[in-house]
C-alpha cells in the first residue's frame, strides 16, 4: 500500500499524459498552423527588435539597461508568450465557454481536481517556436553581455536563483490568467478579459525602469509585470537583489493561493446554465 | 434611397441596442487598447524621441491621438463571422435580401458608439494621472481627424473582409488574420511614430496600407503638419484596389458555402 500522496501524484501524471497525448494528436491535424506560427513568431520578434532599436537611437541605455540587457528582457517576454500559447490560452480561454453552455457541470463532477482539469486539459504545440526563440534570444544576449554577466551565472546558486525566479514568473502569469478566466462565473460573457491581459502584459517587453514612476508602481503592485520579465532578467544578468527575489517568490505564492481561493469561492456562485 | 435610409436606421438601432447589452465586455475591449499609452510611457522615458526631433509634447500628443484612433478603428469581423459560419447562423442571414456584411458593418459602428463613454473615461484617468497631457485639438483638426478615422476604419474593415472570405475555404482563417496583425502593429505607427523610422523603412511602410490606418489620422488629430489630400487619396486608392477583390472573393466563397452545422 503506497502513501496516498504518491498515489495521487501518479494518478494526476497518468491523466496529464492522456490529456496531452490526445490534444497533441488533435492539434497536429492542422499542419498549416505550424507554418503560420513560425512566421508569426519571427515577424513579432523582428518587429520587437526593430522598435527596441528605435528606442535605443536616443542613447546607449533604456532606463539604465544596456542593449543586451534589454534583449534578455525581450527574450523572457517571448518565452512567456510561448508558454501562454502552449498552455494558458488553449485551456483558460475555454472556461467561459463551459460556463456559458453549462458543460462546467461535467467538469465539476469528474473525480479529479477541477482547477487542474481546467488548467491542464489541453496543450498546444504552437507556442514552442516562440519558447525556442525566447531561449535563443536570452542565450545570445547573455553571450553579448560579456564575461561580467556570464560570471554572474557561473555559480550553481545563481543558476538556481534565476530558474526559481523564472518559475515564479510562470506561476504569477498562470495565476493572473486563471483569476481573470474564473471571473466568467459571475460575468458570463468576458472572453475578452484574458485578451486584455495579453495586451497589457505587452508592457513586459521592456525593463520596468524604462517607465515613468507612476507606471512603475502600477506594474509592480497592481499588475505584477515587473516580476514577469525584469526580475528574472536581472538575476540572469548576475545583478539580482535579494529583496526583489524574495518579493518575487512571495508574490508568486500569494497569486497561486489567491487563484485557488478564488476558484473555491467562485464555485459557490455557479448555478449552471439554463437552470 | 428611402429604403436604404430605412434599412440603415433599423440595422443601426437594433445593433446599438444589442451592443448596449454587452457594455461590460466593450469596456474590457476598450481597456485592451492601452498599447499606445504603454508605448508613450516607454518613449517619454527614452531619449529616442528627442533624437528624432520630437518634443515631449509632440510625443504625448501623437500617442494619445494614436490611442483614440486605435479605439475607433478596431475590426473584429472575422471572429464573429467565423463563429457564425461554423455554427450555421450565417444561413438565415444569407436568406435576407441584404448582404450580411452590411449587418456586420452596422454592428461595428454601434460598438464604436457604445465605446465612446469608456474612451472618454480612460482619457480622464490619463489626464488625472499626468496633468497637462490632454489638449483640445482645433476644430479643423478634430473634423479632419474624425473623417480620417472613419476612412481608416473602412479601409481596415475592407481588408478584413478579404481575409474573412477565406473562412469559406479554411476553418482557421482567423490564424491568417493574426499574421496580418503583425505588420499592422509595427508599421502603422501604433508602437513608434513613423518619424523615428530610418528613411528606408519609412518608405517601405508608406508603400503599405498600414501607416494610413493609424499614423495619418493620429497626426491629423495631434495637429502635426500633414498632407491631408495625400492621406485621404492613399486610403481611397487602397480601397479601390481592395473593393473588387473583396467582391469577387465574397461571391466565389458564397458559391462554396455549404451551410455547416445547419
Amino acid at each position: 500500500m503506497r502513501p496516498p500522496l504518491i498515489r495521487d501524484i501518479r494518478r494526476y501524471a497518468r491523466s496529464l499524459r492522456c490529456f496531452w497525448g490526445t490534444s497533441l494528436a488533435a492539434e497536429l491535424e492542422y499542419p498549416l498552423n505550424a507554418a503560420i506560427e513560425l512566421v508569426s513568431v519571427l515577424g513579432n520578434l523582428a518587429g520587437s527588435l526593430f522598435v527596441l532599436q528605435l528606442l535605443f537611437a536616443g542613447g546607449p541605455s533604456l532606463g539604465g539597461w544596456s542593449w543586451s540587457g534589454a534583449l534578455v528582457v525581450l527574450g523572457l517576454y517571448t518565452l512567456l508568450d510561448g508558454f501562454t500559447t502552449c498552455l494558458l490560452q488553449p485551456n483558460l480561454s475555454r472556461i467561459v465557454n463551459h460556463v456559458q453552455t453549462g458543460t462546467l457541470d461535467y467538469v465539476l463532477l469528474k473525480p479529479i481536481d477541477s482547477q487542474f482539469w481546467l488548467s491542464a486539459r489541453t496543450v498546444s504545440p504552437w507556442g514552442l517556436p516562440a519558447m525556442a526563440a525566447g531561449l535563443g534570444l536570452i542565450g545570445w544576449a547573455l553571450a553579448q553581455a560579456g564575461p561580467g554577466a556570464a560570471a554572474g551565472l557561473r555559480s550553481p546558486g545563481a543558476v538556481l536563483l534565476a530558474l526559481a525566479l523564472l518559475l515564479a514568473a510562470l506561476v504569477i502569469l498562470y495565476s493572473l490568467w486563471f483569476v481573470l478566466a474564473a471571473l466568467s462565473i459571475w460575468f458570463v460573457k468576458v472572453w475578452n478579459a484574458t485578451e486584455v491581459l495579453r495586451y497589457t502584459l505587452v508592457a513586459g517587453r521592456y525593463p520596468i525602469s524604462a517607465y515613468p514612476p507612476a507606471l512603475r508602481l502600477l506594474f509592480t503592485f497592481v499588475l505584477p509585470v515587473a516580476f514577469l520579465t525584469t526580475v528574472p532578467a536581472e538575476a540572469l544578468l548576475g545583478r539580482g537583489s535579494a529583496l526583489w527575489a524574495v518579493g518575487s517568490l512571495v508574490v508568486a505564492l500569494l497569486c497561486l493561493a489567491g487563484s485557488r481561493l478564488l476558484w473555491r469561492f467562485a464555485q459557490r456562485f455557479y448555478t449552471s446554465a439554463s437552470s | 434611397m428611402r429604403r436604404a435610409w430605412r434599412v440603415a436606421r433599423a440595422l443601426l438601432g437594433s445593433q446599438y441596442a444589442l451592443m448596449l447589452e454587452y457594455r461590460a465586455e466593450i469596456a474590457l475591449w476598450a481597456l485592451s487598447g492601452v498599447l499606445p499609452l504603454i508605448m508613450l510611457g516607454v518613449w517619454s522615458g527614452s531619449g529616442a524621441g528627442a533624437a528624432a526631433g520630437l518634443t515631449p509634447q509632440q510625443l504625448s500628443h501623437y500617442f494619445l491621438a494614436a490611442f483614440v484612433v486605435r479605439q475607433f478603428t478596431v475590426v473584429w469581423l472575422i471572429h464573429v463571422f467565423e463563429e457564425d459560419a461554423l455554427q450555421g447562423r450565417l444561413s438565415p442571414l444569407l436568406l435576407q435580401p441584404l448582404s450580411p456584411l452590411w449587418r456586420y458593418l452596422a454592428s461595428h459602428f454601434s460598438e464604436q458608439a457604445t465605446r465612446v463613454p469608456f474612451v472618454v473615461l480612460m482619457l480622464v484617468v490619463v489626464g488625472l494621472a499626468a496633468p497637462g497631457v490632454l489638449w483640445w485639438p482645433s476644430a479643423g483638426a478634430l473634423l479632419l481627424g474624425a473623417l480620417a478615422i472613419l476612412a481608416a476604419f473602412l479601409l481596415r474593415f475592407l481588408l478584413q473582409v478579404i481575409v474573412t472570405t477565406l473562412c469559406f475555404w479554411s476553418e482557421r482563417a482567423a490564424a491568417l488574420d493574426r499574421l496580418l496583425l503583425i505588420p499592422y502593429l509595427f508599421l502603422s505607427g501604433l508602437v513608434a511614430p513613423l518619424d523615428t523610422f530610418p528613411p528606408a523603412v519609412r518608405r517601405l511602410a508608406l508603400a503599405t496600407p498600414f501607416p494610413w490606418m493609424v499614423d495619418f489620422p493620429a497626426r491629423l488629430l495631434a495637429g502635426e503638419p500633414v498632407n491631408a489630400a495625400l492621406g485621404f487619396g492613399a486610403i481611397a486608392a487602397w480601397c479601390l484596389v481592395l473593393l473588387p477583390m473583396a467582391h469577387l472573393l465574397w461571391r466565389a466563397g458564397l458559391r462554396r458555402y455549404s451551410a455547416m452545422g445547419a
